[in-house]
């Protein structure tokens, strides 16, 4: 009980009950969140299941359009597919990819931005160099090359069985150089201060001191890139669909929406792109204020009172 | 690299000594210590710059003494200290601990001499983790060289330890930021204590606190050596800290050692030109308005030594054997050892 008392006090709470577009943020993905996570309970129909589809009830406009259907609040799409439904269960694996995705990211970036930036030397040169030239190229090129060959290797069904793997794999390890780097930069402030000597001369090994000692305090900065992370993932899963490269129409991610309802856009059928759109912008709007949001409190140099 | 033959301080070789000179045989020996830092440079020039900041010191720190090192910044001191704990690799010479060469080991074949010798650091503010609280900061240096030891026999030690050293045992859920310099200062002492060294190296350990602290921690080292019987190596460039506390003293200058004396003699008796400016420089309480200390110029930088005598630019009594030949520590009769060609030629 002390220790919920305490949290409520903190700074961190104070500062955040203090912000209303912290507090939006916050609501709005947690929100999103919720919903990704309620999927199968809230959506009326499972928009997996073909068998679930009626070619009948193809592009049935949303219920404040005459000719919408209360069955379908957000209308349906061009395979009669509940546009409920499908946003709900895109934004479920949206919202995993991103996640996930950011999880690989971390690792690798922890593990490299650890050892480059406390043994430094070669293996600093070697990894950080590396880190420049995949910089070099951008995400999306990197992933659209690995997804095509392995689309044009393997073929496209066993492709769309394993897309999310995929993709979680592909954007996880296109980005691991922001990791590596802002934990790099945190290691070499880190290291120069004398409990890392005071762990040295215990006797601790290296990976030991790096994990005790020096992973802990570097944190909160990557808290900070993690929730700008999730958003720029959960946008390069959207791009990548939207190219075809991406979640299948059958298990559509909020990506393959908009690009699926991006031929009917001027049939008239605005809202099988628009409506999944919309929610993409805010879901990593607020995200994306949140990470800010974060970053002003965590920085202890941006006092704002 | 050829000066240490001449230091009676610290016998070279171990083997050779007989058994009745072990107790008598220096805890810590520097032989011949050479320590440059390369500062990389560009990979066409010819000669790479570096700083040379040891430059073949040679001392033997006796069992149960506290060794003081001083002089002013950046003229080795903390790097001697530093390489001796294992936290910077020597290029040349050899550090014995007890008899043993452990310049150079493996970090599993350290792993006895890291129980037995410990450090205290300058910046009590830097040298606890911020993210742990003070019983587990104490508990790991226990947990790590005494893996055997219950819960209970970690908890009972962490306690002792910090009695022993005027802290408030219920500290321990609390975090480093919670306390003072001087209360900090204390919690790295009792760390240092906790896997009970020999030998304790402090670096500069008071100059960060409070004056009105630094008494309280300097008594509190001075309790623990004498109920734990330690050998301290204590880096300081405060002179009155030194005769309070030191029982010798070697005084460094540009990565050299000028002077080696016992505090009494050193401070009666200053011998090295180096060490008399020192000297001079402390301030006294009197009517008389006191002169400035006459030590013209600046340090030199360590990247590019004067030659010969390192001081012999900014010495009152260099001749032109001080800027050609390097002087070697010589010893006096009542045991002092003075790097000074002037001395030796009883110019001074």
């Amino acid at each position: 009980m002390s220790r919920l008392s305490a949290v409520l006090g903190s700074d961190f709470v104070y500062r955040f009950r203090r912000d209303p577009i912290a507090i939006v943020a916050f609501a709005v993905t947690a929100a999103f969140m919720l919903a990704a996570l309620l999927a199968p309970v809230l959506s009326p129909m499972n928009p997996h299941d073909p068998a679930q589809l009626d070619i009948m009830n193809s592009e049935i406009p949303p219920v404040w359009q005459s000719g919408g259907d209360p069955a379908f609040l957000l209308g349906t799409d061009d395979q009669g597919r509940d546009m409920l439904s499908a946003i709900l269960y895109g934004l479920r694996i949206s919202i995993t990819i991103g996640i996930f995705a950011v999880m690989v990211q971390m690792a690798l970036g922890i593990v490299i931005g650890l050892m480059s930036g406390y043994l430094g030397g070669k293996v600093d040169a070697f990894f950080m160099r590396l880190a420049d030239i995949q910089l070099a190229m951008s995400t999306l090129m990197l992933a659209i090359v690995a997804l095509a060959v392995f689309k044009a290797a393997f073929g496209a069904e066993l492709f769309s069985d394993m897309a999310i793997i995929m993709l979680v794999l592909v954007i996880g390890i296109a980005e691991w150089p922001q990791y590596a780097r802002t934990i790099r930069a945190s290691v070499l402030a880190e290291r120069k201060k004398e409990y890392v000597d005071a762990a040295r001369v215990i006797g601790l090994s290296a990976p030991t001191i790096m994990r005790r000692h020096i992973l802990p305090n570097t944190l909160s900065p990557l808290l900070v890139i993690s929730t700008v992370q999730v958003a720029n993932a959960i946008i390069s899963e959207a791009a990548l669909s939207f190219l075809g490269l991406g979640m299948p129409v059958t298990m559509p991610s909020l990506g393959s929406l908009i690009s699926a309802g991006f031929a009917y856009i001027f049939s008239g059928s605005w809202w099988i792109t628009t409506i999944p759109s919309i929610v993409l912008i805010v879901l990593i709007l607020s995200i994306n204020l949140l990470g800010d949001w974060l970053r002003d409190v965590l920085n202890p140099r941006l006092y704002k009172g | 690299m050829s000066g240490h033959t001449q230091t009676a301080a610290a016998p070279a070789a171990s083997g050779t000594t007989a058994p009745a000179a072990v107790a008598d045989r220096p805890l810590v020996e520097v032989d011949g210590l050479i320590k440059h830092f390369d500062l990389g440079g560009h990979f066409l020039q010819r000669e790479r710059p570096t700083v040379k900041a040891i430059n073949d010191v040679s001392l033997g720190i006796r069992r149960g003494e506290a060794f003081c090192l001083v002089g002013e910044s950046g003229c080795g001191k903390s790097t001697l200290a530093r390489i001796v704990m294992g936290l910077l690799d020597p290029t040349g010479g050899a550090i014995r601990f007890d008899g043993t060469r452990i310049d150079g080991l493996k970090h599993t074949a350290r792993k006895p001499f890291h129980r037995r010798m410990q450090m205290i650091f300058q910046n009590p503010y830097a040298s606890l983790n911020p993210r742990r609280t003070v019983q587990k900061t104490l508990e790991e240096p226990l947990r790590f060289h005494f893996p055997n030891l219950s819960d209970a026999d970690v908890k009972t030690k962490v306690e002792q330890v910090m009695v022993s050293v005027g802290n408030d045992p219920s500290w321990g859920t609390r975090y480093p930021h919670e306390f003072s310099g001087g209360q900090r200062q204390r919690i790295s002492i009792a760390r240092a204590l906790m896997v009970d060294p020999d030998f304790v190296v402090a670096d500069e350990p008071i100059s960060a606190l409070d004056v009105s602290i630094q008494a309280q921690v300097l008594n509190v080292m001075m309790d623990t050596q004498e109920a734990r019987d330690l050998t301290y190596l204590f880096i300081t460039h405060d002179l009155s800290v030194v005769r309070h506390f030191g029982t010798r003293v070697g005084v460094m200058y540009l990565g050299t050692l000028c002077e080696l004396a016992d505090t009494a003699t050193l401070f009666e008796n200053p011998r090295h030109p180096y060490t008399r400016i020192l000297l001079s420089a402390i301030p006294r309480i009197s009517t008389e308005e006191m002169k400035p200390p006459g030590l013209p110029g600046e340090v030199p930088s360590a990247m590019n030594l004067p030659s010969g005598c390192v001081f012999h630019d900014r010495c009152p009594l260099a001749n032109a054997r001080c800027s050609a030949e390097v002087p070697r520590a010589q010893c006096q009769a009542d045991g002092t050892l003075v790097a000074c060609h002037a001395v030796e030629e009883g110019r001074g």
